[in-house]
């Protein structure tokens, strides 16, 4: 049977399409301001990569910001569920997941059978996310992607100490004309993101093994700079930013088959 | 699982046409009575309400014309004005919200009737005292501070006293406001009245034990104002009386507030009244009632007869705002047992700290000693710049989706 999973995020919209267990193919555009087209072209994508049609799939599962906005998917879970999930499918063993995405971040605990237990989330507030990033990147003028690799380089990172996104990126400007280096001005701004990311996790029952999931898990830094203030290594998964498209699918399959 | 909406997911309460028959002619008659000789004293939500009814003093709640104007969807403006003039976005809403309405007449019911006197008991907050210092400085009247000592751990003797002592000053303090004489006989008619609507409403709030409950504590939210107002008056005895009946129909006839009721939540601290209808409806597709609260039983306070004065200090002091987070706790865990709650949902409002700090401390305590889950929301009660529609509804349905 050929399930699909839609995860409609605020950055980014992602598909997976399974077949018994397996993953036949996955997709990943960027949202734009119509979140319900993304996700549509999203599963298209999907589809074709599979060379399957929609009328293939037994079940479609829509997940993430916009899940309620579209009208092709047969249900809707949110994200919370569907990242627990798709995190426990690659790694059985974890028991919390970290997830860093676009908009917002979370804590979930995750029970043995992959539900979620409890989870936290960060109130309105950018700090943390990739969107804090993403302004970070800009006011240094250096490129998202190469955040992670230059943070590495590091040996005395610099001090940030507001975990607002405003008053960090004026903070990171004063670095600059101070004739801070980057690279430690970069470390440092990961470093605000884990105690961040550690305050949130003392509200859940943390336990090891840790996952990270969404698209900050590919910036290395701030894998590096979480494991360092949660004193544990982190799991990051091949395809981070689909485990909620991954988890709906799953999902889509339990609820097919049932 | 969603509900399919094959029934409606809110069923109106026929009680509520009367409610708000009474409420309107309460502000008619509230706003006719301005500039007449007929004395009218703005009170704090927690205030002894009782002795204003006692010598015909018309109590006006700008806590809930703030719940009024939030409802309504008119905080932000009102709030603004307030801001404009200086004062501190991080201030209560209810107090800004409520000073932008007194300057500019703004709100659904074009603003209150202007005070002769204020009454303010700070049993439920420190802010209180400043928002009517500035009230009173604002429209030049006199104002009464009842101190209320916070309780950690029991009561005593001596703070009962001070407490009871304070409710004789006010007395003397009506008096000179109103140049009437106070009559304890008439003022235990009163107070009896009030424990018998209060007593009536505890039973309105007790058909919620009922598996499937009658009510949701939305509705409570709501059927609450006369509780809050007018307590001391036999029309609030007779309204509770014809809300109790309805309800108790409704048990018998098998009908329950949400269409499908599988999960029972408590919910902590003061509603989002902007969202209340979107919340009602998001909880109800989900099988989920809300089953109680600990914000409408803050008004289920004991009175004796016997002593009024001495007893009416006592519960007074002891109201839910003004006593520690373990006592909160135990408050809390007997709610959550005697509705046979699921979890908890606690709305973290940016507005009230004395309801807001702690709670995660008594998440905590609560999932520790329970097991059972809590959610925790952000927002405000009627300031909609601190709210997230998309956010809550996602933690709501991520939450919900958790129970087994
Ligand atoms: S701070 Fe809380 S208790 Fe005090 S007036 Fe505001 S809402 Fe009421």
């Amino acid at each position: 049977m050929t399930v699909a999973g839609v995860d409609i995020g605020s950055n980014t919209a992602k598909a997976v399409i399974m077949d018994n267990g397996d993953i036949l193919a996955t997709s990943l555009i960027m949202t734009g301001h119509q979140s319900r087209l993304a996700g549509r072209r999203a599963l298209d994508l999907a589809l074709r990569e599979a060379g399957l049609e929609e009328g293939d799939i037994a079940l479609i599962v829509a997940t993430g910001y916009g899940r309620l906005t579209t009208d092709f998917t047969d249900q809707k879970v949110t994200e919370i569920t569907c990242h627990a999930k798709g995190a426990h499918s690659v790694q059985p063993e974890a028991r919390t997941v970290i997830d860093l995405g676009g908009q917002d971040s979370k804590v979930i605990a995750v029970g043995e059978n992959g539900k979620v237990v409890d989870f936290v989330m960060n109130d309105k507030c950018a700090a943390g996310t990739g969107r804090f990033l993403e302004v970070m990147a800009a006011a240094l003028e250096i490129e998202l992607d190469n955040m992670g690799e230059v943070s590495l380089e590091s040996e005395s990172p610099a001090s940030i100490s507001s975990v607002c996104t405003v008053f960090a990126e004026s903070e990171v400007v004063s670095r600059v004309a101070e004739g801070t280096n980057k690279m430690d001005i970069v470390a440092g701004i990961h470093q605000a993101i884990a105690s961040r990311i550690y305050a949130m996790t003392v509200r859940v029952p943390f336990k090891e093994k840790v996952i990270m999931t969404g698209g900050v898990a590919r910036n290395i830094g701030v894998v590096r700079a979480l494991e360092k203030r949660l004193e544990t290594s982190l799991v990051v998964p091949e395809m981070p930013q689909h485990m909620g498209a991954l988890g709906a699918a799953i999902i889509a399959e339990e609820r097919a088959g049932a | 699982m969603v509900a399919e909406e094959g029934r409606k997911l809110y069923l109106k309460i026929d009680a509520t046409d009367r409610m708000k028959q009474l409420m309107t002619e309460y502000y008619i008659d509230a706003k006719g009575a301005e500039g007449t000789d007929r004395p009218i004293c703005w009170i704090t939500s927690g205030g002894p309400v009782e002795f204003l009814i006692a010598m015909d003093v018309i109590p006006i709640y700008p806590e809930n014309h703030g719940a009024m104007c939030g409802a309504s969807k008119m905080g932000v403006q009102l709030a603004e004005v307030a801001e404009g003039l200086g004062f501190s976005g991080d201030l209560c809403s209810y107090a800004r919200l409520d000073i932008g309405s007194a300057i500019t007449h703004g709100g659904p019911i074009g603003g209150l009737p202007r005070p002769d006197f204020l009454l303010c008991c700070n049993n439920i907050c420190g802010t209180v005292q400043k928002w009517y210092e500035e009230l009173a400085r604002y429209f030049e009247v006199p104002m009464f501070l009842m101190d209320t000592p916070f309780i950690h751990k029991t009561t005593y003797e001596h703070a009962t006293e001070y407490v009871r002592k304070q409710c004789l000053e006010l007395v003397a303090f009506l008096e000179e406001q109103t140049g009437r004489e106070f009559s304890l006989e008439r003022f235990a008619e009163v107070a009896m009245l009030s424990v018998e609507g209060i007593e009536l409403w505890k039973e309105v709030l007790k058909t919620a034990e009922h598996r499937p409950s009658p009510l949701t504590c939305f509705d409570a939210f709501i059927h609450m104002a006369l509780i809050v107002t007018l307590r001391g008056t036999p029309e609030v005895v007779e309204y509770y009386r014809l809300l109790k009946g309805e309800m108790e129909k409704r048990i018998e006839n098998g009908i329950s507030a949400v269409p499908e009721e599988k999960h029972r939540l408590i919910w902590d601290n003061i509603p989002i009244w902007f969202e209340m209808r979107n919340l009602g409806q998001l909880f109800a597709r989900n099988n989920t009632c809300l089953v109680a609260d600990t914000y409408t039983t803050a008004w289920a306070i004991d009175i004796k007869i016997d002593d009024p004065l001495t007893s009416m200090a006592d519960a007074y002091t002891g109201i839910y705002l003004n006593i520690s987070i373990d006592l909160m706790f135990e408050k809390l865990l007997a709610l959550i047992e005697r509705f046979s709650a699921d979890g908890v949902v606690m709305h973290s409002n940016r507005s009230c700290k004395p309801y807001s700090l702690g709670q995660y401390d008594l998440a905590r305590m609560v999932t520790e000693r329970t097991g059972k889950p809590v959610l925790m929301i952000e927002a405000d009660m009627t300031d909609s710049r601190a709210y997230s529609e998309a956010q809550v509804r996602d933690r709501v349905e991520a939450f919900i989706e958790s129970f087994p």
